[in-house]
């Protein structure tokens, strides 16, 4: 059994194992999105899984435009949902 | 393994799957001082994708990687290093990374491919992932994407992606292949050639059998179903130019969809360093090499997907081929002769096995019969297939790069990555034509290859 990271996600916490980015966390805790569209504020969460598609950016610590299919979580993260552009540095 | 500092390097070696591995194994091997840098966190690229402490278990050819790791003893190995940009200078080359920039006198790009795309309608619902997405949630994460899982689109990939997810424990409720792969028959000296990779291919298929998978060809996803998620998808029987064959539709519940219509190559650095494009043998845009993976451009090596999908056989040989050769450019290595004819001869044998999957599993251009005008063709803008049309229809694009102006398809976060094709091919459609390299190298430039802040940019 390998080690597990705990951390939360809207507040709830989650526990993961070490290594896993968060989007497959996100996956394997029964979640399929935590993203909305720019324009029609539709639910996103990963597709491609390999960082090509941007559709699975999620605020990791307060950052957001994060792709959670390449970030690995880590213990104490707080992960929350995106909205539209999301605010900072890699906004859109 | 060692650090060099970054001046010392003579060779880098960009991406680190099954061609970049042998290329820097090889270009060690033959005395260069060799940098390999890769975004992931591990070495292996999408194809041996693992997890920390993976002992092979379900991975194909994992003895190879294993010999490969062995080899990189002498190699300046970067991993979690994501490459924004690589440019010219007076002595060769700089590599700019998220995590700094590496000099080289020569490089080798073996930057690989992700899962090519058609768009129908309820594709972006959640629970629609990329089969390769849903590969890497399983080898790279340890997660199965989900509980019922329909897998479509075309090309050999699925059949793996389908089996593991049956050993994964998922309900795979069907597979559905839009081609006929029946037309494997008329290349047999290609494919009798590699018979081993067709029965790597029956392994997977008797894994589906044995747990009833049903298997359909010239089937395929048409339409996903769902509010907050995929809940269900139409299947439909497809003719021979993919178009719906009337009343063949149905409905198949499923909680996740993994989709891929072959690879593209993933070309952005071979284009940024000028490197000449052509359509490739599957129809997507691939980077031109000569036979001893040289690219158009002075100093830069092809090895792998970039030079078109071929599998990870035909990218282990051209990764050695441009470590061989590049290593003699670079620091006078002599390459023994025997080993250079040994892998040209694998080499044609293992291109014409690819080129014979690729006539074997075309896209047709039915799938664009498909989309309604509401149906989103640029997942990032979200702009509608209908707004595609349009900006050839109304504003007069003859070109995708033009309509990308017009209408913003492939302006958003992926630039194009995802979507480039499919406009490409709409675009080429409205305009009464094929689609051409030219068409799609002009979705395929991007000068920034990955996120960066302001702060790498101006240190860049």
């Amino acid at each position: 059994m390998s080690e597990r990271v705990r951390f939360s996600f809207r507040g709830q916490e989650i526990v993961a194992e070490a290594g896993q980015s968060v989007g497959a966390a996100l996956i394997a805790a029964g979640h399929r999105s935590w993203r909305t569209t720019r324009h029609e504020g539709a639910p996103r969460g990963v597709f491609c899984g390999i960082g090509v598609c941007f559709d699975c950016l999620v605020v990791v610590n307060g950052k957001p435009g994060r792709r959670a299919c390449l970030t690995e979580v880590r213990p104490g993260d707080v992960i929350e949902p995106q909205e539209g552009a999301g605010r900072g540095e890699l906004s859109c | 393994m060692v650090s060099f500092p970054a001046e010392a390097a003579e060779i880098a070696v960009l991406g680190a799957g099954p061609a970049g591995l042998a290329a820097a194994v090889t270009a060690a091997s033959a005395g260069a001082r060799v940098t390999l840098i890769d975004a992931g966190a591990r070495v292996g690229g999408q194809f041996w994708r693992h997890r920390e402490g993976d002992d092979g278990v379900g991975h194909h050819d994992w003895p190879t990687l294993v010999r490969l790791r062995a080899g990189l003893s002498r190699v300046d190995v970067r991993t979690r290093h994501a490459i924004w940009h690589v440019e010219r200078t007076e002595s060769g080359f700089t590599v700019n990374t998220d995590r700094g920039a590496v000099s080289c006198r020569t490089v080798i790009v073996a930057t690989g491919a992700y899962d090519r795309q058609v768009p129908f309608p309820g594709w972006t619902l959640p629970g629609v992932y990329t089969a390769g997405g849903v590969q890497s949630l399983l080898k790279g994460h340890g997660v199965r994407a989900g509980n019922r899982v329909v897998v479509s689109g075309t090309g050999p990939f699925l059949l793996p992606v389908a089996a593991g997810l049956v050993e994964a424990g998922a309900e795979v409720a069907g597979v559905f292949e839009a081609g006929s792969p029946a037309g494997f028959a008329r290349s047999p000296l290609a494919v009798l050639a590699n018979a081993g990779k067709l029965a790597e291919g029956a392994g997977y298929l008797k894994t589906l059998l044995r747990q009833r998978v049903p298997y359909r060809t010239r089937t395929a996803v048409v339409a996903a179903q769902g509010t907050d998620g995929v809940e269900s998808v139409t299947v439909a029987s497809l003719d021979r130019q993919w178009r719906i064959v009337p009343g063949s539709e149905r409905t198949v519940a499923c909680d996740t969809v993994a989709v891929g219509y072959g690879f593209t190559p993933q070309l952005e650095l071979p284009v940024q360093l000028g490197c000449e494009t052509r359509l490739g043998a599957d129809g997507s845009l691939v980077a031109v090499a000569d036979d001893r993976q040289r690219a158009t451009t002075p100093g830069v090596y092809l090895a792998g997907e970039v030079c078109g999908v071929g599998g990870s056989a035909l990218s282990l040989v051209e990764g050695e081929l441009a470590g061989l050769h590049a290593a003699l450019t670079t620091v006078g290595a002599e390459p023994n002769r025997d080993t250079v004819a040994r892998l040209l001869r694998q080499r044609k044998s293992l291109r014409a096995f690819a080129n014979a999957m690729h006539a074997a599993h075309p896209v047709r251009p039915g799938w664009q019969t498909w989309l309604d005008d509401g149906t989103q063709v640029c997942r990032c803008e979200e702009v509608s297939a209908g707004t595609v049309r349009s900006a050839v229809k109304d504003l007069g694009a003859t070109d995708a790069r033009t309509a990308k102006l017009l209408a913003r398809p492939g302006m958003g976060l992926c630039q194009g990555r995802v979507c480039g094709y499919a406009t490409a091919c709409l675009v080429a459609a409205e305009c009464g034509r094929e689609p051409t390299a030219a068409d799609l190298a002009g979705v395929a430039a991007r000068p920034i290859a990955q996120p960066v802040t302001l702060g790498d940019l101006a240190r860049g």
